[in-house]
């Protein structure tokens, strides 16, 4: 017979509760009420029932069409800057030295920017690459090659995911620092006695003891690339055209731009609930991982 | 009622989250009164009673999204009742959702 859980403690998190309510739950109340709702300001508000829910499903309307395409953007972006940052960040952390002073200025060199806020690495990039005055951008027309970020799609893209890949690969690569330095040294030994190659050290001893951090590490990088805001809008301002408008982009024109607070509202709340499904799968899989073997052997 | 202006309460989705907090409550109180053991289910993950809620009321979400986005809201049915009320499609998705997430509860 399995132990019964005892919830009781939850009690104990009222006071934070209370303080959530104010800086969460009361504004996605709001938010909920605003998508039922139409406004032209005033606070006077006129019942839409979910009339903005009808239009921001139906890719035929103009909100719609900039949904579903900023969805698919960023969906795209978040997919991309994965399959960058995550092989990477593991052959960086491979590479990284175990001991030794060079750990520290390693760890240190690493950490740096992570701790750049992303606003300053969006203005870092934004200069670097522009072709009159940017290092990168300069360079780059110096050797013949047509850059500029402004006007040209593909290159809007290509700096604002290298731009990711260089603030960001850092973390994953840390996290799996961290999880081969668990790895004890036995197991080493053990491969090298039995002859294993580099590759089979890898994927029989090494990755399986990476795979938390590393679903750690997706997962941080999926939540945060699917919510990016600062650094596209820093950089291209969702340009040229709508090419880099992700969808955070898309909220704040809605919501702050056009003033239409239904609209953003009906958007936030799908978001939302995206982001919640993404976050519930991992966590589940994440905190199951490895479980599964443990009550079916009767090892409890 | 000047200071709540700014939240722009409606009757129905007052009803919502009046009916949310007493979902909630209920749970609470079963929670406290009838301790639980987790189980595991045919998604092969341990859930609580709450997990279970909490899978069912996404899918809630989930089915009404769908539901807006493939069929719609037409009409399909005026209950002769003061001036006709109309009865939008989405309730079925209701109807669904509910089904749902009995399902989920005795299942998951």
């Amino acid at each position: 017979m399995d132990k019964t859980v005892n919830q009781k403690a939850w009690f104990l998190v009222l006071p934070v509760f209370l303080i959530v309510a104010f800086s969460a739950i009361l504004p996605l109340m709001t938010v909920v009420n605003y998508s039922m709702q139409d406004t032209f300001g005033n606070n006077q508000f006129f019942w839409n029932g979910v009339g903005w829910f009808k239009e921001l499903l139906d890719p035929t309307t103009d909100l719609g069409e900039r949904f579903f395409a900023s969805l698919w953007r960023n969906l795209f972006f978040s997919a991309v800057i994965l399959a960058i940052e995550v092989p990477l960040g593991i052959v960086v952390a491979l590479s990284m030295p175990r001991e030794g002073w060079r750990v520290a200025a390693c760890l240190v060199i690493m950490a740096l920017p992570l701790l750049i806020p992303w606003n300053v690495v969006g203005t870092i990039w934004q200069i670097f690459g522009r072709p009159d005055i940017g290092l990168m951008g300069y360079t780059l027309n110096s050797l013949g090659i047509n850059y500029n970020y402004v006007s040209n799609e593909f290159d809007a893209w290509a700096t604002i995911i290298v731009m990711d890949v260089w603030h960001w690969t850092s973390l994953v690569a840390l996290l799996c620092y961290a999880g081969l330095k668990s790895i004890p040294d036995a197991y080493y030994q053990a491969a090298q006695i039995d002859g294993a190659s580099r590759w089979a050290v890898f994927t029989a001893i090494q990755l399986p003891k990476m795979n938390r951090v590393l679903l750690i590490a997706v997962l941080l990088r999926f939540m945060d690339s699917f919510m990016i805001y600062t650094e596209p809008f820093v950089v291209t301002g969702g340009g040229p055209g709508n090419s880099t408008t992700f969808i955070s982009i898309e909220l704040v024109k809605i919501a702050l731009g056009q003033f239409d607070l239904g609209k953003a509202a009906a958007l936030s709340l799908v978001y939302n609930i995206i982001i919640l499904i993404v976050c519930w799968v991992f966590y589940t899989v994440m905190t199951n991982a490895g479980a599964d073997r443990g009550p079916e052997k009767g090892v409890a | 009622m000047e200071h709540i202006a700014w939240m722009a309460w409606t009757l129905p989705t007052a009803i919502f989250f009046v009916m949310l907090a007493m979902t909630l409550a209920v749970m609470t109180w079963l929670a406290v009164a009838y301790p639980e053991a987790e189980r595991v289910g045919i998604l092969h993950i341990p859930t609580t009673r709450g997990d279970r809620l909490f899978i069912a009321l996404i899918a809630t979400a989930v089915i009404h999204l769908l539901w807006i986005g493939f069929v719609g809201t037409d009409t399909i049915l005026t209950i002769p009742f003061g001036e006709g009320l109309e009865i939008s499609s989405l309730w079925l998705a209701t109807a669904i959702s509910l089904a749902s997430a009995v399902a989920i509860f005795r299942t998951v």
